[in-house]
């Protein structure tokens, strides 16, 4: 038997959605020009893609067509060569809405296999932020905002072709830059295109991800039950209402907390989270009453934590907040767990201004220009030099 | 002025007979079952129960929610709703008007809801014709419906009230469509003994929708997406239903038996003059009269000919019937429908009856099939005489067509 090559595109439906494909397509592309059959395609199951939901697109290519089988055979790789993850916040995980539990970013990385991460934040955080794993892996990181390219009016940032350059550079069995620039003329007629992906192949370098190093956490699983221990006629028992509950500190007992969905978590659907200033709150029930999710509980002395098991990063709370600053999206980059803001709050009221006010500070924009009119133009000018100096 | 209804009418307390079609007899036995929720649309043949139901509404004779939709996929969603909250309900429809509601018709089983439908059999469009064809049932064959074909507005009544006790157990819970002939069953009028109320009382507990009861005490969601991790286990629980269903029908047929002191016999089909048969002739419906009278005529020639009249068509009773056709040299099955294309081009009954036979450790018949009566043609005797011929000749081991049109214009 040949070789198999399997390759992942880890994205964000349904915005990264052509991104994803235009990569994914590529490779196979590049790899026939080097006399390699293979084939593309995105997880079925995915589809309808949820706006932000983790979604993967798959791109199989071997030596010979019979190895290329071995690799059709299944409904989705078991290994892969390579995990490319567009958006480094899917580094805390992958809860696809097609499937039950939370998947490590690189679940699916071979022995020495190459995570790929589109990101502007340090090695360490990527590190951090991913689930520990039994074997070395590398990591390459790719500076860069997280793309829309292929979206509607977004500008195309060269996201694509410079991730193709990194491949052939860290994976040349698959294909050569060669071939890639060749497919890039092919599809694009960009010169520049060209020149990217060479210019990602010079400056990619990567670092090993030894097996102590990552989040230690074991990802949360769910066992699927078996046919005769569901319950008939598709019919799935309410999440129960909830009820008050006790503050920690003045063992007060009030406010409300709705029960959560115990399957689906809403963990790694985020890209942004809000960071409450409960010390300006108001408390005009706004962001409680206009978040789609139900994500505020509502504390015993009348506060909205937004929980983290149900927000799903949306920022509706911060729109509809009147309070400047009273509530802020951030970056979900910059936590490292689901604590509740308002316990933190409780337990030391000075010690959350200043963790508050380190959140706010020189956040990195994460918008994609749907906070005001006009803010995505003026995010071109530092996504262009980005794609130009890397 | 008709003084209007105020109140339902004293219950009988005894049985009586009446003079009533098979569409009036499924309107009693619906009024005896109390149902709370039907719903209507107009479409010949079937439209004779909707006319009998709601006279006996304006009658005050029934109490129940009378709802006629502006076509046949509401007028079954509706009910697969009420039956969801638990209402005991009923619908029907013929023909294209069946098929219309097609999507309510699938998702229902899946659903598990225990439906009660008559079907008023007949040809589907085109050309826009009103008579008998079984093709309208028998297209929901495949999706957990019960189908059960009657042949007089007696055993109308009964396996109406027999399919409420079936499909509402917790153990089955799946939709039962009672097939009616059009014209022959649904507008000729015959004597019916009506059963006392009390007897139904105490052959028909109320429904119980029971943990699946969509309510405000019982919080649940009904119906969601689900992907390819659930839709096997899915369809693998309705299987395991109509798996229980032959038991359970058997346990309803003794009852019935017990309480109402009319006996069935074997509930899944019914078989005339087999004692001694060389061949049997299969059918279900009212087609059977004709064979009968057939059968009469040529064993008076001293041809041992008998009827297998299927009842129950899902469940197919697989097994039982293979074993009982082993002590006939061949059957010819009378198919009131058509399956193009199928294996040997023949109608549906046919093909199930050879499927049923394969795995049978026992002697295996020839079988035949006949497509006759389509469109509500009458199968006459002369018809059926032609065909018990090739049957026998079938058995003498003559090559026969597997598939031939009898009473065609040829």
């Amino acid at each position: 038997m040949g070789r198999l090559f399997a390759i992942e595109i880890i994205y964000r439906g349904i915005f990264q959605k052509t991104l994803a494909k235009n990569i994914s397509r590529a490779i196979v592309l590049a790899a026939h020009e080097d006399g390699k059959p293979g084939i593309s395609f995105g997880r079925y199951g995915d589809s309808p893609e949820r706006n932000g939901i983790p979604a993967k697109n798959f791109a199989i290519v071997a030596t010979d067509d019979v190895t290329l089988e071995e690799g059709m055979a299944k409904y989705e790789p078991k290994e892969v060569d390579i995990t490319i993850a567009v958006d480094d916040t899917l580094c805390k995980g992958v809860e696809s809405w097609a499937w039950y539990g939370l998947q490590p970013v690189n679940r699916l990385l071979k022995p020495g296999g190459t995570l790929i991460v589109t990101s502007r934040e340090k090695p360490e955080t990527i590190i951090t932020m991913s689930h520990r794993k039994e074997h070395p892996y590398q990591l390459a990181i790719m500076t860069g905002t997280v793309s829309f390219s292929g979206l509607w009016a977004y500008k195309d940032d060269h996201t694509d072709v410079r991730i193709l350059g990194i491949i052939s550079r860290v994976l040349p069995d698959l294909f050569t830059l060669k071939s890639v620039q060749k497919v890039i003329m092919d599809v694009s007629k960009d010169p520049i295109k060209v020149q990217s992906a060479a210019k990602a192949f010079d400056r990619t370098s990567s670092i090993t991800v030894r097996p102590d190093q990552g989040n230690p956490e074991a990802p949360y699983k769910f066992d699927l039950p078996k046919w005769h221990e569901m319950g008939e006629g598709i019919a799935i028992p309410s999440i129960p209402a909830g009820g008050a509950f006790e503050d920690p500190e003045t063992h007060a007992v009030g406010g409300f907390r709705p029960d959560r969905n115990p399957t689906f978590k809403k963990y790694t659907t985020r890209t942004m989270r809000p960071v409450i200033n409960f010390d300006t709150c108001i408390k005009c029930t706004l962001c409680w009453l206009q978040c789609p999710d139900s994500c505020f509980d509502v504390t015993p002395d009348r506060l909205y934590d937004a929980n983290m098991l149900a927000c799903c990063g949306c920022g509706v709370c911060e729109a509809v907040c009147p309070v400047k600053e009273c509530v802020t999206m951030v970056n979900e980059t910059e936590f490292a767990d689901n604590a509740s803001q308002w316990e933190m709050w409780k337990k030391d009221k000075k010690g959350y201004e200043v963790w508050l006010q380190s959140k706010i500070a020189g956040r990195r924009e994460r918008s994609h220009g749907f906070r005001y009119r006009g803010q995505y133009e003026e995010q071109i000018p530092e996504m262009l030099n980005i794609a130009s100096e890397g | 002025m008709a003084e209007a209804a105020t109140s339902v009418q004293e219950h009988k307390k005894t049985d009586e007979t009446a003079l009533i079609t098979g569409s009036e007899a499924i309107a009693v036995a619906c009024k005896l079952a109390d149902v709370d929720v039907i719903t209507a649309y107009p479409i010949r043949p079937y439209d004779t129960v909707m006319q009998y139901v709601a006279k006996l509404v304006a009658n005050g004779e029934m109490d129940c929610e009378y709802i006629v939709a502006e076509g046949e996929h509401s007028q079954f969603e509706i009910v697969k709703h009420a039956s969801a909250c638990g209402a005991r309900v009923f619908c029907g429809s013929s023909g294209v008007g069946w098929m219309y509601a097609m999507e309510a018709l699938t998702v229902t089983p899946a659903l598990r809801i225990p439906m009660i439908a008559m079907v008023g059999n007949r040809a589907l469009d085109d050309p826009g014709a009103f008579g008998v064809e079984h093709n309208d049932a028998l297209a929901v064959r495949d999706l957990g419906w019960q189908l059960v074909w009657v042949n007089s507005p007696q055993e109308a009544l009964d396996t109406a009230l027999i399919a409420y006790r079936v499909s509402e157990d917790r153990r089955i819970f799946l939709p039962c469509a009672i097939s009616c002939d059009g014209a022959f069953l649904t507008h000729s009028q015959a004597l019916v003994q009506i059963p006392s109320q009390e007897k139904v009382d105490a052959f028909l507990p109320r429904y119980n929708r029971a943990d699946l009861l969509l309510h405000p005490d019982n919080p649940i969601t009904v119906a969601p997406q689900g992907n390819e991790d659930w839709v096997m286990e899915i369809r693998r629980q309705n299987f395991a239903a109509m798996e229980r269903t032959a038991g359970v029908i058997r346990e309803a047929y003794a009852d019935f038996e017990r309480i109402f002191g009319r006996p069935y016999g074997n509930p899944f089909f019914e078989e005339y003059k087999t004692e001694d048969a060389d061949i049997v002739l299969m059918g279900m419906g009212t087609l059977s009269t004709p064979v009968r009278v057939a059968i009469r005529q040529m064993r008076e020639k001293g041809k041992k000919v008998g009827l297998v009249r299927m009842r129950w068509f899902r469940p197919f009773a697989a097994e039982e019937l293979a074993n009982c056709l082993t002590r006939f040299s061949a059957v010819g099955v009378i198919d009131r429908d058509y399956s193009f294309g199928s294996p040997y081009m023949g109608g549906v009954l046919a093909g199930e009856v050879r499927n049923a036979l394969y795995p049978s450790p026992g002697r295996k018949p020839p079988v035949l099939g006949f497509i006759c009566g389509l469109g509500g043609r009458e199968v006459t005797v002369p018809d059926v005489e032609k065909m018990a011929d090739s049957v026998y000749r079938a058995a003498e081991g003559k090559s026969q067509p597997l598939t031939q049109w009898v009473g065609l214009r040829e």
